[in-house]
């Protein structure tokens, strides 16, 4: 009866309206934040421009010739030059940009989902199972990554998928690391608790209450790897594990333009660049992200 | 819109009747491992509860108190099924629960909720007031209207209009609108026995006034069962009906919380009381009634846990544990000044308080 009361009183004051979507809260202050809209347009020409390659490219990433190689940047028809083969290096790299960006993100995606799943699970349940699962990887933390990725694409032979699961399988490790330290802190607290004495599964409780607040720590660490990753991958293609040539690579272009640092160094440097602002877009931006995802804005 | 039999919960039967008490708890121990260093040989031991046993009866608020570390956190833990105990057994409203012919652990979550000391730690940051009320309900199978319809009503019950705070975050609140929060959640369940872990300890000495009136109201509105810890003695006197005093894991003294406030009969009741600041500045304690910190759990002393505290100690403390006995009908203490065939020479001599006495 007393119920009855309550909910005379629950009819006549519903819940107030519901303030703007938590989504359209996030859109909002990335898009008040200058530095995050700067990374995203970045990123956007970056990867317009390694999609639309074939298109937009002004010559053929293939076509050598012996009399124009090395060109200097602003060299009329070749806006940044040509490499030491003669191929228009415009071309080069925004070709290069679509291995390099899909080497770049897809291992730290399927590590992301890989990772975060096995460190959740390590940390909500904790004691034995934490034990087996972190000792387990912390084997992986006794080699240094390049050489974790190198044997593990030696292993499984050349190619480009070998590579994405050679660097999956370095960063996995990695992300659990963190996930796994996150959620042992959030577990401890009386939230979490709380949510036990409902008498909720322990899916349902990770679902609703661990996953929100340990997702933004893990995905800003993530996207710190997607720079590690497109490194690593070139790396790979240097020692004839990932991408071969004559196919166009930034970190493979780095490294055949090696010989020419001292006859051109800034033609040499060039994929570097691409690089260096491709993976200081995709942090910066994560960055903004992960602010503008705070709930506490 | 919702309609009462979608938004309520079924209500939970009283099984045992009015006799029944709402809780037993039958020596209740836990020791935790205390990992030492790895040439440490053998892990040391923490014995944070120690054979804890005692009865809340239904519609009464038991206050615990104890020094800091004594135990009394871990002994509602333990209640609660957050910890599981070590040895011990444990009666709700005369059944067993999460054991072969007892009530369901589920079933069991819904008939005891927790209110915790940190309000803020206590909810989930990412969860608007509302859904953080609503989302209990809805692991017991209300549909999520039916629940937020009810959260909202919560709301307003705990002084919060819905209109005004239902989307809030908790960073967007203060301690005692949080703790509001909390105890609306807590009450989503239409529990029957609510433990409030140091649940005003952290707000303002106004604002634990009010929520101490609200949970005086809501307990006489909703015929609630409270275990009330604290360290703070005034508040306990204010809202106990019975009074459990806590000491290193053990229970030295239980009784109502009148007789126990005026005629302590353990001299660590007797201390704590007297280190209550007076409201008359001619009553002020010129000298601490009790020194040194309590000894380490990991290695307590032999016999009587107080006993190197004790101003009483006599060497019978140092060999025998005190037991609980019933000093005066209802109220319980564990020493061996109370016990003429206890072999201390000061028994029945000694008790400046005790009425024989004076």
């Amino acid at each position: 009866m007393s119920d009855a009361v309550v909910l005379d009183i629950a009819q006549r004051s519903p819940p107030a309206a519901p303030r703007p979507g938590y989504w359209t809260g996030v859109a909002r202050q990335l898009w008040h934040n200058p530095v995050a809209v700067l990374s995203a347009s970045l990123l956007v020409v970056i990867i317009l421009a390694a999609l639309l390659a074939p298109w937009l490219a002004p010559a053929d990433p293939y076509k050598a010739s012996m009399i124009r190689r090395l060109l200097p940047l602003g060299s009329p028809g070749y806006l940044l030059g040509t490499d030491e083969l003669g191929r228009d290096m415009l071309t080069r790299l925004m070709f290069g940009g679509r291995v390099s960006l899909l080497m770049g993100v897809l291992p730290v995606l399927f590590a992301f989902v890989v990772g975060t799943s096995i460190g959740v699970i390590a940390g909500y349940v904790g004691g034995w199972l934490n034990m087996v699962i972190m000792r387990v990887f912390d084997v992986f933390y006794a080699f240094p990554s390049v050489l974790l990725a190198v044997a593990i694409a030696g292993a499984l032979g050349p190619g480009m998928s070998n590579s994405l699961i050679a660097l999956t399988l370095v960063f996995v490790p990695q992300v659990v690391r963190v996930a796994e330290s996150v959620t042992t802190q959030v577990r401890q607290l009386d939230y979490i608790d709380a949510a036990r004495l409902s008498g909720a599964g322990s899916l349902s409780i990770i679902r609703t209450h661990v996953l929100g607040n340990v997702l933004g720590p893990v995905f800003v660490y993530a996207t710190g790897l997607v720079s590690v990753s497109m490194i690593l991958a070139s790396g790979l293609s240097f020692l004839g594990l990932g991408v071969k040539p004559p196919e166009a690579e930034w970190g493979l272009m780095l490294n055949t333009l090696r010989s020419a640092i001292y006859i051109n160094p800034l033609l040499a440097a060039l994929p570097g660049v691409m690089i260096f602002a491709t993976s200081m877009a995709f942090n910066l931006l994560a960055d903004g992200v992960r602010s503008a995802m705070d709930i506490r804005r | 819109m919702s309609n009462v039999e979608t938004s309520v919960l079924p209500a939970l039967a009283d099984r045992g009747g009015p006799a029944q008490p709402m809780l037993i708890v039958k020596d209740l121990r836990k020791h935790f491992r205390v990992r030492g260093g790895v040439f440490e040989r053998s892990p040391q031991v923490l014995r944070a509860v120690d054979g804890v046993s005692f009865s809340v009866n239904k519609g009464e608020t038991l206050g615990i108190v104890g020094e800091s570390g004594c135990g009394k956190s871990t002994t509602a833990r333990l209640i609660a099924r957050l910890l599981t105990a070590d040895s011990g057994e444990m009666l709700f409203d005369g059944d067993g629960v999460d054991q072969f012919g007892g009530m369901a652990l589920k079933e069991f979550r819904r008939n005891l909720q927790m209110v915790f000391q940190d309000s803020f730690a206590s909810l989930n940051p990412r969860m608007a007031a509302l859904d953080a009320i609503a989302y209990g309900p809805q692991v017991h199978g209300l549909t999520k209207a039916a629940a937020q319809a009810r959260a909202g009503a919560l709301l307003e019950r705990v002084g919060l209009a819905p209109q005004q705070f239902a989307s809030r975050y908790p960073h967007e609140l203060s301690g005692g609108q949080r703790q509001r929060v909390n105890i609306a959640r807590a009450l989503a369940y239409e529990p029957r026995l609510l433990i409030l872990d140091e649940a005003v300890a952290a707000l303002d000495k106004s604002v634990q006034a009010q929520v101490l009136n609200l949970l005086q109201e809501l307990k006489a509105e909703r015929g609630l069962t409270y275990i009330f810890i604290s360290h703070d003695l005034h508040v306990v006197h204010y809202i106990a009906d019975r009074v459990l005093v806590m000491y290193l894991g053990t229970v030295i003294e239980i009784g109502p919380v009148e007789q126990v406030y005026e005629q302590a009969r353990h001299p660590y009741t007797r201390a704590l009381l007297s280190a209550v600041p007076s409201m008359n500045p001619a009553q002020r304690t010129e000298r601490s009634p009790l020194s040194g910190d309590p000894p380490n759990p990991i290695n307590p002393p032999s016999g009587c846990r107080f006993r190197d505290r004790c101003e009483y100690a006599h060497s019978v403390c140092a060999s025998v544990a005190p037991l609980l006995r019933e000093t005066t009908p209802g109220h319980w203490a564990a020493c061996h000044l109370d016990d003429a065939g206890s072999g201390h020479q000061d028994a029945f001599a000694t008790r400046p308080t005790a009425p024989v006495c004076t």
